[in-house]
């Protein structure tokens, strides 16, 4: 990012733009698979594939994860990792005890 | 004593100091979110009856909120940009049109929330709206606290960039980053809460 020239600059204001039209494209997506006649587990899937769409778009971008230090991707996986950990532990423990 | 490492990054990290730290702290952020998300999965999960976010929301106002929260990213990203090629008042043009989505998203927000306090429902009501307000109330106040630092950086902050443009300049692209995260919480919360 430092030291990009004015043209460079220029040039990702051009990929901001069509990010924030890909994410609007997205978004309008997001609201008719809502309203698509279709299983809660089909429809949850296809929607949470989109906000990841979106989310990555957003991180990569706007983020700019796409071309990052690798410090910063370290310290993301690590997050990640705990944050599956979060998500999954509780989960797993209730279907456990449930014995689903 | 100077703060180092403002503006030149540090030879072991590759980074200036502020947006190692916006990352650390993002990466708080991604927990306390994620516990949150992690509740709500349990509780889907674990009950009889969950309401079709649909049928017990407003859709149409969430998905002008989803649009207002996305062009806003884009605003900060290119008041970021229009400093970079030292175009300070064009920068502020855009930090202004971040604070306008800010305001406008809380606005609607308030919308929502008046609509259902009228109808007497409150987080006390069932899990779904305990859910609901906690998730996008915590969100609102990121929102929040995310427009005191635009209205800081438009204000008195804004002096710094007469004296120290490039620092100026990263301080933007810090607070830039935040705002884009609570973008990133608010695309998984909407379809969660209001779409499925």
């Amino acid at each position: 990012m430092a030291g990009a020239t004015v043209e460079e600059i220029k040039r990702e204001t051009r990929v901001y733009r069509n990010v924030f039209l890909a994410l609007a494209a997205f978004t309008a997506i997001t609201v008719a698979i809502s309203y698509m006649q279709v299983s809660f587990a089909l429809a949850l899937t296809l929607a949470l594939l989109v906000a990841t769409i979106k989310g990555s778009l957003v991180a990569c971008y706007f983020m700019h994860l796409i071309s990052e230090r690798k410090l910063i991707y370290t310290v993301l996986l690590i997050t990640a990792g705990f944050f599956l950990v979060l998500l999954f532990l509780p989960l797993g423990s209730y279907l456990g005890s449930t014995g689903s | 004593m100077e703060i180092p490492y403002t503006v030149a990054e540090r030879p072991d990290t590759g980074l200036y100091n502020a947006k190692l730290g916006i990352w650390l702290f993002l990466a708080s952020e991604v927990m306390l979110f994620g516990a949150l998300f992690s509740a709500l999965i349990l509780l889907r999960t674990g009950a009889d009856y969950w309401p079709h976010g649909a049928d017990k929301l407003n859709v149409p106002l969430a998905t002008v909120n989803t649009f207002v929260l996305i062009a806003s990213s884009v605003t900060v990203v290119m008041a970021w940009a229009s400093l970079r090629l030292k175009e300070f008042g064009k920068a502020k043009m855009y930090l202004w049109a971040t604070f306008a989505c800010g305001l406008g998203f809380m606005v609607i927000k308030a919308i929502e929330y008046g609509s259902k306090f009228s109808h007497g429902i409150t987080p006390a009501t069932d899990n779904f709206y305990a859910t609901y307000f906690l998730l996008t109330g915590l969100h609102g106040l990121h929102v929040v606290g995310g427009m005191v630092v635009f209205a800081y950086f438009l204000g008195p902050g804004a002096k710094m960039w007469r004296t120290e443009p490039e620092r100026y300049t990263n301080r933007i692209e810090t607070c830039g980053l935040y705002w884009h995260f609570v973008d990133l919480v608010w695309i998984f919360l909407f379809p969660t809460l209001y779409l499925l």
